[in-house]
């Protein structure tokens, strides 16, 4: 361990911290608060990468481990990762910097407070990613709320009341059947400490009759669901997502929704794994519906920022449904698929605030032919929207394909109706774009719109950077996962016979892997077309 | 014996010093000019800290006193530090808010200690007429407390009301406990434990006259705890009284009736454990739906927080059924963390009240949080906390009790906890509400604040570091909690 002994530590607290320098600062001194949260986030991506140095992909066990006592015996302060959260942390400290990058301009009043709910908001969202202990993580898990409910409602458009407490009050319903799920456990487990609990499990120690487990699984669910957010508990999203200054938006679709996809295939799948069997059928149901209902609502969206929040729905009803489908390859496509949605729907916010600072509207019908005032602006908003639709090889592309390769091989029927969403997102975001973009210009005043500013260019190119190295060096992402993918997957199996085998092919600049346990003879099998 | 009378002085001191005080405080009054009365409210909180101090005194001394009218256990002694530091904070927001209504008299201050020395009694008594005593020199201060602001009708109304119904509801106590006296032929707590489980062994059931008593001591207490059904008075009182005397209507009382309430259904009455459970999870239920649906309706911010205190005695109601050592344990820490978040936010209404309290309506704090930051800030932990969100006592208060509860393989508790769950939920809306107005709306143009002065702010900051402090570093109190929790079960 030596000095990478609290790394995840300094990772998790850092911003914390730097929230105490920006509250030093004077609330009028607007362009420290802006440079000190900014330097902050920037150190903050650069020590996070460290975990990548140090991160053994071959090693299924949680690295960077951490654990002390806090309350009692009971409940301990335990922090580590695996390949599931790695990227995720990674993805937080990346969008953060972006998110602060982006208020630069757009955010005048109450300067400070903004970026402290900011750098708040990452410290919890790690938290949750790196937790151990389920006290701990329901700590940080509640904890991200607060200071998003104040950027919504603070900082946000026209409705951002109604939206704010919309988003709070949903999600608390889901997270407060959580910790009574969550303290029900420790009554039976004597724990909190999930790896331990888990181990419980497996020498047949803990038990839970199949009822009780299916509606242990339900409080589970049902918070994370609402998170992610499942059709048909979606109805906050589209209302925070608009209703958000361009950060908030960011960093909901950015990370805040994988919190919720990341619970289910962290703890649903491996402490409930009878339940998380017998419910794939009607969970993979509503993510298919989430799939088409989400893009066919996109379609017909006359606000640009809705349709945005719309996508999230659609996209990520593929997660689910590549979680549910337990095996390798689709699991690995669906934490793809999260990294690059975080960074792809970030994006697409990123573009949409920026024509907002300059009409003040998200209304399509006030934009067109944008293409010819902006041609820099439209050129990376054309590859932003091309990386959403799953235009190969860019990251979109990634995700989507190996989720419904990795369902196809289980479940045909899943895979073909989700397949038909790929087809929706080509129509959703081209014909947005079209609308926005191409043509005449419609409206006078756009005609002597700016281009995008330095810093506007600063931000577009590294988000682009960032789409075209996920989509190209996928396997760097899919071989660091893989591991504990088939540790997750083994869990999950339980009693169960062995997963089904799997023969998984592989598309170009895609790393498709197979499960190890499942195919002994073929682990190495590697097929190109 | 030794130590004799001399013992039990030390075993009482918290008490002793709080009389003394008292009676100084008032004493010293005819030599204290009318302008500076304020110096006997200062000497009074040296004797209520002093009060806090000498609770380690007591602590050195654990046993019984006056021939076991009274136990100085650990369980005493930790509600001793919670019901002195509610007092504390109370008499620092009162310190200013008597001035500005002109009504700093000498009588509030000896009052407050004395209501405090009867509280105190109640925590440590282990006999129920001894117990009476308490309830009653701890209420009869509260009632005048209430009516303090002798030209205001509402303080009238709300003191006559309280007083009528407190005093009928005591009566009801007396009653209970002399059908307990009726049936065992002792009011010592173990006593009658230890009667009941004979007549238990003997008889097979306990007898129908003590569960008719315990049913008679619980509408007494739980009219001072403020429990549903019994709750019709307190949003009346609580917002008719001084805002200071509210917070600690809401706090101390609280506290030491919680107290002689675990002593006697857990102790005196382990045998009617099936009996009182029902009555507590019925009372719980309702207590958390009608105190949170009330506080829903409010639009005043003070009888919002009645309301709201009514709900957080049903959460603790819900450890309170969990009838195990863990569950008093859970009881303990809920009313630690409850004292420091509900003192604290009723210490910020008594400020923002300015004079007259003429701005208690969720509306006038619009825009609050422009113009006084810190206050807001401070006004949302403690709504936050209130609330039970993560990192403030009021979470780790809930998440215990929730434990206790579930921690006893029982159907019923099951649903009580979800029933909880689901009114934490509702209580976040109400909550969420202040929040919304002080920071997401546009301030009054009108509104001129007043400067935070120092006693309030030194009553804020005791306020929302023991929230924060119960919040992210529960475990020294929580161990304490368990040990007191354990004293009340010898064996």
């Amino acid at each position: 361990m030596g000095t990478q002994g609290y790394l995840l530590t300094v990772i998790t607290f850092l911003p914390l911290f730097s929230v105490g320098a920006v509250l030093l600062l004077r609330s009028d001194d607007q362009i420290w608060i802006r440079r000190i949260a900014l330097a902050a986030s920037l150190a903050e991506f650069a020590v996070s990468l460290l975990l990548l140095r140090g991160f053994d992909s071959a090693n299924p066990e949680y690295q960077f481990v951490e654990r002390h006592a806090w309350i009692g015996e009971s409940i301990q302060y335990h922090l580590g990762v695996d390949g599931i959260s790695l990227f995720l942390v990674l993805l937080t400290t990346f969008l953060t910097p972006i998110a602060i990058l982006c208020s630069w301009e757009s955010i005048h009043e109450n300067v400070k407070g903004f970026f402290v709910a900011l750098l708040l908001i990452e410290t919890a969202m790690i938290g949750v990613f790196v937790s151990l202990d389920l006290f701990l993580f329901f700590v940080f898990w509640e904890l991200t709320l607060i200071p998003m409910y104040f950027m919504i409602g603070m900082w946000g458009h026209d409705r951002r009341i109604y939206a704010a407490v919309k988003f709070i009050l949903y999600t608390m319903f889901g997270s407060i059947l959580m910790l009574v799920a969550i303290v029900w456990l420790y009554g039976k487990a004597g724990t909190f400490d999930f790896p331990d609990i888990l181990a419980l499990m497996q020498s047949g120690q803990l038990v839970f009759p199949p009822t009780t487990e299916l509606l242990m699984f339900g409080a589970f669910f049902l918070a994370f669901a609402i998170k992610v957010p499942l059709f048909p508990l979606h109805t906050w999203l589209p209302d925070a997502h608009t209703e958000a200054p361009t950060a908030g938006s960011v960093i909901l679709a950015g990370v805040m929704l994988k919190l919720g996809t990341y619970g289910i295939l962290r703890f649903c799948l491996p402490l409930f794994p009878e339940a998380a069997h017998r419910m794939a059928q009607p969970i993979a149901v509503l993510a298919i519906i989430g799939i088409v209902y989400g893009a066919l609502v996109a379609t017909v969206q006359t606000d640009l920022k809705r349709l945005v929040a719309y996508t999230s729905v659609s996209h990520l009803g593929f997660v689910v449904l590549g979680i549910f489908a337990f095996n390798t390859v689709a699991i690995q496509g669906a934490i793809f698929q999260m990294l690059s949605h975080g960074v792809s729907t970030g994006a697409l916010f990123l573009g949409v605030g920026m024509l907002y600072d300059r009409r003040h509207t998200f209304e399509i019908k006030q934009y067109g032919g944008l293409a010819t005032p902006m041609p820099v602006l439209m050129s990376f908003f054309l590859f932003i929207s091309l990386s959403s639709l799953a235009l190969p090889p860019l990251n979109g592309f990634v995700g989507e394909f190996l989720i419904l390769i990795g369902t196809f091989q289980t479940h045909h029927a899943w895979a073909s109706w989700a397949s038909s969403g790929a087809v929706l997102s080509a129509i959703y975001l081209l014909w947005a774009y079209q609308r926005v973009a191409l043509g005449e210009v419609t409206v006078e005043k756009n005609k002597t719109l700016p281009d995008a500013s330095t810093r506007e260019r600063i931000i577009l190119a590294t988000v682009a950077v960032a789409i075209l190295f996920l989509g190209i060096a996928s396997p760097l992402f899919t071989r660091r996962m893989e591991v504990s993918v088939n540790n997750v997957l083994e869990q999950t199996s339980g009693s169960r016979n062995a997963s089904r085998p799997v023969v998984a092919p592989t598309a170009p600049g895609v790393a498709a892997t197979i499960p190890h346990r499942a195919l002994p003879a073929v682990a190495e099998l590697q097929v190109r077309p | 014996m030794p130590d004799g009378q001399f013992m039990n002085l030390h075993r009482l001191a918290p008490e002793v010093v709080l009389c003394l005080f008292g009676m100084i405080v008032m004493a010293v009054d005819p030599f204290v000019g009318a302008a500076r009365k304020r110096t006997l409210g200062w000497l009074a909180l040296v004797g209520a800290v002093l009060a806090l101090a000498s609770v380690h005194v007591a602590n050195h001394f654990p046993g019984p006193a006056y021939s076991d009218l009274i136990h100085a256990d650990s369980f005493s002694m930790f509600l001793h530090v919670v019901i002195l530091s509610a007092v504390v904070m109370a008499i620092f927001g009162s310190l200013d808010y008597l001035d500005q209504e002109n009504i700093q008299r000498s009588e509030y201050y000896a009052l407050v200690l004395f209501a405090a020395a009867g509280m105190g009694i109640l925590a440590g008594a282990n006999e129920l007429v001894t117990a009476f005593v308490g309830l009653e020199i701890s209420s009869i201060a509260t009632y005048v407390l209430v009516g303090f602001r002798r030209r205001s009708p509402v303080s009238n109304e709300a003191s006559l009301k309280y007083f009528l119904l407190g005093s009928f509801a005591t009566a009801f106590f007396l009653y209970g406990i002399a059908m307990v006296y009726g049936v065992t032929g002792t009011t010592r707590i173990e006593d009658v434990q230890v009667a009941l489980n004979e007549a238990v062994t003997s008889g097979g059931h306990v007898p129908a006259l003590a569960i008719l008593g315990l049913g008679l001591i619980l509408v007494g207490l739980g009219f001072k705890v403020v429990v549903s059904p019994f709750q019709i008075y307190a949003p009346d009182v609580y917002e008719g009284a001084p805002t200071p005397v509210t917070a600690l209507l809401a706090s101390g009382p609280k506290v030491a009736t919680f107290a002689i309430m675990i002593r006697i259904f857990y102790v005196s009455f382990s045998a009617a454990q099936g009996y009182w459970f029902w009555a507590v999870c019925v009372c719980a239920v309702l207590t958390m739906l009608i105190g949170n649906l009330g506080a829903l309706m409010q639009t005043n911010v003070k009888r919002m927080l009645a309301y709201s205190s009514i709900a957080h005695a049903g959460y603790i109601l819900v450890a309170f059924a969990a009838s195990t050592a863990l569950g008093v344990a859970a009881v303990l820490f809920y009313l630690a963390a409850y004292v420091f978040m509900k003192v604290g936010a009723f210490v910020i209404i008594t400020h923002l009240g300015q004079q007259d309290e003429k701005r208690l309506l969720i509306q006038d704090y619009s825009g609050l949080a422009s113009k006084q930051p810190v206050v807001a800030a401070c006004f949302s932990l403690f709504l936050l906390s209130l609330l039970g969100l993560p990192a403030t006592g009021g979470f780790v208060g809930k998440f215990f009790a929730f434990q206790a509860a579930l921690g006893v393989s029982r159907r019923a508790l099951v649903l009580l906890v979800v029933i909880a769950a689901i009114n934490t939920i509702i209580g976040a809306y109400y909550y969420l509400r202040v929040i919304i107005t002080m920071y997401f709306q546009a301030p009054h143009r009108d509104y001129a604040p007043t400067p935070v002065p120092a006693a309030v702010a030194i009553a804020l900051v005791i306020a929302a570091a023991g929230t924060l402090y119960l919040g992210i570093l529960p475990s020294r109190v929580w161990d304490l909690a368990q040990t007191a929790a354990g004293s009340l079960f010898p064996h």
